[in-house]
């Protein structure tokens, strides 16, 4: 139990997706404008990230038994991208509600380094299947909480003033990323 | 002619930088470029599945169906980051296993899927070697300088070679996360000081260069509905006293081309493509164009009402 507690929390913390491995930087810097569309993605990238895993993993060890692992690439982006789709496709017709909370994020996560990561991290690091769920599930979470204390950083950022001409929009982002990525090097060494 | 293909070869080095420029494969540039090698390394890896993926969308743009054009894209491409992630592995196990993670993602890296859909598709074989040869090279370029920056303030070296030996201290914190972050803020503002107005400059991040967000598409519809709605009013109350004809043919066309957008609008969401909504979008504003003409007071009562439906369906 410590153990699967130790995975969540230090993918939270220490080996935060978006700030220590810069896996889906994209999504972070272009959607965390607003808390409240920062907060969907983070909710929509657990949620992808957890379903890839849970497809992908079982997967992949039909493809080590008949020795055809390095088919991983492009088996995973293809699960990935029609899971995805069906997914968003399902959430339409039978919770139409939750699809117009997360479902404009959907398209967007599908081709992003996060959940490919995640999934081949998992494979990488020779998880069982329940720690690969949690793993994924700690990753997002990860991410949610990046993406979160970004957000109302950037918030305060649109309105302030004496930012130079040419640090204006994505470089002074960057610079904020650095200082939150700053802060979440302190949590290294808390899980030996 | 041939100042066109020297154009598009020498637009992705500064012009459309991809990384600096374009804003496109942010993840690989930011972690693999803790020192030169590494980024070089990237980069080629990356041209190569880029050329050669290119070249083959190319070869086959006009086969691939519409609908399915991004999961055909992506097995082309991934199965070019196959063949380049085992020629690493053999012959420079080195770099395989410094990039480790980031080699398989290269399939997912916006700059390739991005090219693909926007000009490999659209465009012959060679314009599509040499935009690939020339995105190559920006990105490989950028990644470059990058790692150059980190390696040098980090580990006082470049390239291996040790070149401050120890004399001014280390900044550590260039090899870390932070100074990814930062230095890559820096090489955006430097290239935007030095492109001020020559380029054009895209300073949101994201892929959605190549394919919007449902979000984006529906603003833009929703954006061009307005205005063709606007327009209308405009034209309609400028027209008062215009010849009341009996159009009963235009009063009906309007309702059903905003249900036929609609519809189109509701296709396009579950597919993924966004040429069918932007398809919409262009005859939304055709047929707009063509009412307004002859369009009455009537007419143009009608469509804020079907502007006001869907605004409250989408928001």
């Amino acid at each position: 139990m410590a153990e699967k507690i130790t995975i969540v929390m230090s993918m939270v913390l220490v080996n935060n997706y978006v700030l220590a491995q810069f896996l889906g930087i994209c999504p972070f810097l272009g959607v965390s404008k607003k808390l409240d569309s920062a907060t969907g993605m983070g909710i929509a990238v657990i949620f992808v990230m957890v379903l890839a895993t849970a497809a992908t993993w079982p997967i992949m060890q039909v493809l080590n038994q008949f020795e055809i692992g390095y088919l991983q690439t492009v088996v995973f982006i293809l699960i990935i991208a029609a899971l995805v789709q069906l997914v968003e496709m399902m959430l339409k017709k039978f919770i139409p509600s939750l699809h117009k909370a997360l479902g404009v994020y959907l398209p967007l996560i599908t081709t992003n380094c996060a959940v490919l990561g995640v999934c081949i991290s998992n494979i990488d690091a020779g998880y069982n299947y329940i720690n690969s769920l949690l793993n994924a599930a700690g990753a997002g979470l990860g991410f949610l909480l990046a993406m979160v204390l970004f957000a109302g950083v950037r918030q305060k950022l649109e309105t302030a003033t004496g930012v130079p001409e040419a640090f204006k929009g994505v470089p002074i982002t960057l610079i904020t990323a650095a200082m939150l990525s700053m802060g979440f090097m302190g949590f290294s060494g808390l899980f030996q | 002619m041939k100042n066109n293909k020297l154009a598009i070869l020498t637009k992705g080095i500064i012009k459309e930088n991809p990384v600096l420029v374009l804003l496109l494969g942010t993840c690989p540039t930011l972690a693999t470029t803790s020192s030169v090698f590494n980024g070089l390394g990237m980069g080629v890896s990356a041209m190569a599945v880029l050329i050669c993926s290119n070249i083959v969308i190319s070869l086959l743009r006009n086969i691939i169906p519409d609908k399915v054009r991004i999961p055909c894209y992506i097995v082309v491409i991934a199965g070019f980051v196959t063949v380049v992630q085992m020629l690493l592995q053999a012959f420079v196990p080195s770099l395989y296993a410094s990039l480790g993670l980031f080699i398989p993602l290269i399939v997912v890296n916006c700059i390739i899927l991005g090219r693909a859909e926007m000009f490999a598709s659209k465009n012959n074989v060679i314009d599509s070697a040499l935009d690939g040869i020339g995105m190559g090279l920006g990105f490989t370029l950028a990644l470059g300088c990058m790692g150059a920056v980190r390696e040098f303030f980090g580990a006082g070296s470049l390239l291996g070679f040790n070149i401050l030996g120890g004399h001014i201290e280390q900044m550590g914190i260039f090899n870390l996360a932070p100074g990814g972050f930062f230095v890559f803020a820096i090489l955006i503002a430097g290239v935007y000081m030095i492109t001020k107005d020559k380029s054009k400059l895209v300073r949101e991040f994201g892929c959605s260069g190549f394919r919007t967000t449902e979000a984006d598409r529906r603003a833009a519809e929703k954006a061009k509905k307005a205005e063709a709605a606007k327009a209308a009013k405009a034209k309609a109350e400028a027209d008062k006293t215009a010849v009341e004809s009996p159009k009963m043919n235009e009063r009906e066309a309007v309702p059903t081309g905003a249900a036929e957008l609609k519809s189109k609008a509701r296709e396009g969401s579950v597919a993924q493509g966004n040429d069918p909504s932007e398809i919409g979008g262009a005859e939304v504003k055709a047929k707009g164009n063509n009412v307004i003409e002859d369009m009455t007071e009537g007419d143009g009562g009608q469509k804020p009402d079907a502007d006001v439906k869907s605004e409250v369906r989408e928001g």
